[in-house]
């Protein structure tokens, strides 16, 4: 199972397998990861699942879809490197990913 | 004090399809709703997106959806309390009193709380101390936009709220826009005309940057802003404006003594009671094994809680389990005339 590395706000990092298929959001609310609220769902609705993506996965991920960037527009102290973690969906190629939560998410 | 045999807090499709279920055990509701409209979620987040999964409905919107399920309790003649948010649940014996932040009073029997994910407010800015600004100088909607006359304000977002607002107030005001990318998520005609006002000279316009500091005691001096490169610039202006949506916050339900877990209050799934008697809980907010946050999900929560309400209201009468279809009763609280 892909692994996938949640650095909370708190400074805490927990490592976590999740399945292929369930999306950076869900393997964080499912582990009770600290810091994502995801409110909407992931309906890409609410920005309260952002995250910072650790640069060098950045250009690795899959390209942001219409919409992404507009919710993030609405998200606290979006940045370059901010994803919303619900539009992440783990795969092999996600194996390894580091996020970081924001202090707030609003 | 309005008397009603229960209150629904949350005027998203759940609580409006309970209004249909009291409607028709014969038990008054009134509702309120810390929005300006009816509708909940489907309204304010996605009022003209598709929905597949209603039953008996293959597709309607957000705002259909809405519309159809207020006409399914025209009847009812329901009162709508928008724009006021539940802050205070107290009981007196066997009785709830409920206070809004507006001041209006409700005595009910029973409560049934559809708040969602909570009630959705404005967004603000993440700059620390901010706060003493708020409210004031640094706002996140127009009451009386007299104030801002040949004043200098700054306007900070990037979808219709903010482009609107920016095009509104440059005919009376010196009107700055600041957004965090270059790209404006707003309606083409609105970029289009803020493009051409700021080719007249009349809006100056900043992208790539967001707000870092303001200067001042209680008035503001000025601004600072940064760009994606790290670098600032200062802005003079008078007022600043946030447009960044809503967001949802579970608020006052927190302080009302209920079970909570995580942002959810958990209920039986016998009549969707809480922990608290006569307060029950249905729809995004509830959660028990199994909990789909699912509209249609809540519909059926919403019907088992109307008639957990019953014994609250009409302690001396039992509850009869009838059909809409052949019940005389029923047919006449939904107004049908044979
Ligand atoms: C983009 C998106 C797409 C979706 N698509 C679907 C779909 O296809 N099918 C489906 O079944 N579901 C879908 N959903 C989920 C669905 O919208 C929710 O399950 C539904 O809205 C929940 O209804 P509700 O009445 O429980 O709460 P909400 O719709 O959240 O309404 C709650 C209301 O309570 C008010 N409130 C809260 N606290 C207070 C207070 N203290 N005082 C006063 N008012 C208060 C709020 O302002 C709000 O208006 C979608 C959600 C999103 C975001
Ligand atoms: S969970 Fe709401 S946008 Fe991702």
């Amino acid at each position: 199972m892909p692994k996938i590395t949640y650095l909370e706000n708190n400074g805490n990092s927990k490592t976590i397998d999740v399945s292929n298929g369930l999306t950076v959001m869900e393997g964080a609310v499912q582990n009770d990861i600290q810091g994502i609220d995801a409110d909407c769902g992931g309906g890409m609705a609410c920005a309260t699942c952002h995250v910072y993506v650790n640069e060098e996965w950045f250009d690795k991920l899959p390209k942001k879809e219409d919409g992404e960037e507009d919710m993030l527009d609405m998200a606290f102290e979006p940045k370059k490197n901010s994803r919303l973690s619900c539009q992440l969906i783990v795969s092999d190629e996600l194996d390894g990913l580091i996020v970081s939560i924001p202090s707030k998410q609003g | 004090m309005i008397k009603t045999d229960t209150l629904i807090i949350g005027a998203g499709p759940v609580g409006l399809f309970c209004v249909h279920q009291l409607g028709i055990i014969g038990l008054t509701c009134e509702v309120v709703d810390n929005l300006d409209k009816i509708g909940g979620q489907c309204i304010e987040l996605y009022p003209d997106k598709p929905i597949y999964d209603i039953p008996a409905i293959p597709e309607c919107t957000g705002e259909e959806l809405t519309n159809n399920l207020l006409e399914q309790i025209k009847t009812f003649k329901t009162n709508f309390h928008l724009n006021e948010r539940v802050e205070e649940i107290k009981q007196d014996e066997k009785k709830w009193l409920i206070k809004t932040n507006k001041g209006t009073q409700f005595e009910t029997s029973s409560i049934i709380i559809a708040a969602g994910v909570g009630s959705f407010e404005p967004r603000k800015f993440s700059t620390k101390e901010i706060e003493k600004y708020e409210g004031k100088k640094i706002l996140y909607s127009v009451k009386d936009k007299k104030i801002f006359k040949d004043k200098t304000v700054t306007i900070f977002g990037g979808g219709d709220s903010a482009l609107d607002w920016a095009i509104e107030l440059s005919n009376t005001s010196k009107v700055i826009l600041v957004h965090r990318r270059d790209d404006f998520r707003g309606m083409q005609a609105s970029i289009d005309k803020v493009n051409q006002l700021k080719e007249e000279g009349k809006i100056e316009i900043y992208t790539k940057y967001q707000l870092d500091s303001v200067e001042g005691d209680n008035k503001i001096e000025s601004i600072n802003i940064k760009h994606d490169d790290e670098s600032i610039k200062e802005i003079k202006t008078d007022y600043v404006l946030g447009f960044f949506g809503l967001i949802m916050k579970l608020g006052p339900i927190a302080e009302w003594g209920l079970n909570l877990d995580k942002k959810t209050i958990p209920v039986n799934t016998e009549n969707f009671e809480t922990n608290k008697k006569g307060i029950f809980a249905i729809g995004d907010i509830c959660s028990y094994p199994g909990k789909l946050k699912l509209i249609l999900s809540g519909f059926h929560e919403g019907a088992l809680a109307a008639r957990g309400c019953f014994k609250y209201a009409k302690p001396d009468e039992k509850y009869r389990f009838e059909f809409t279809t052949s019940s005389k009763i029923v047919k006449s609280r939904l107004g049908i005339k044979e």
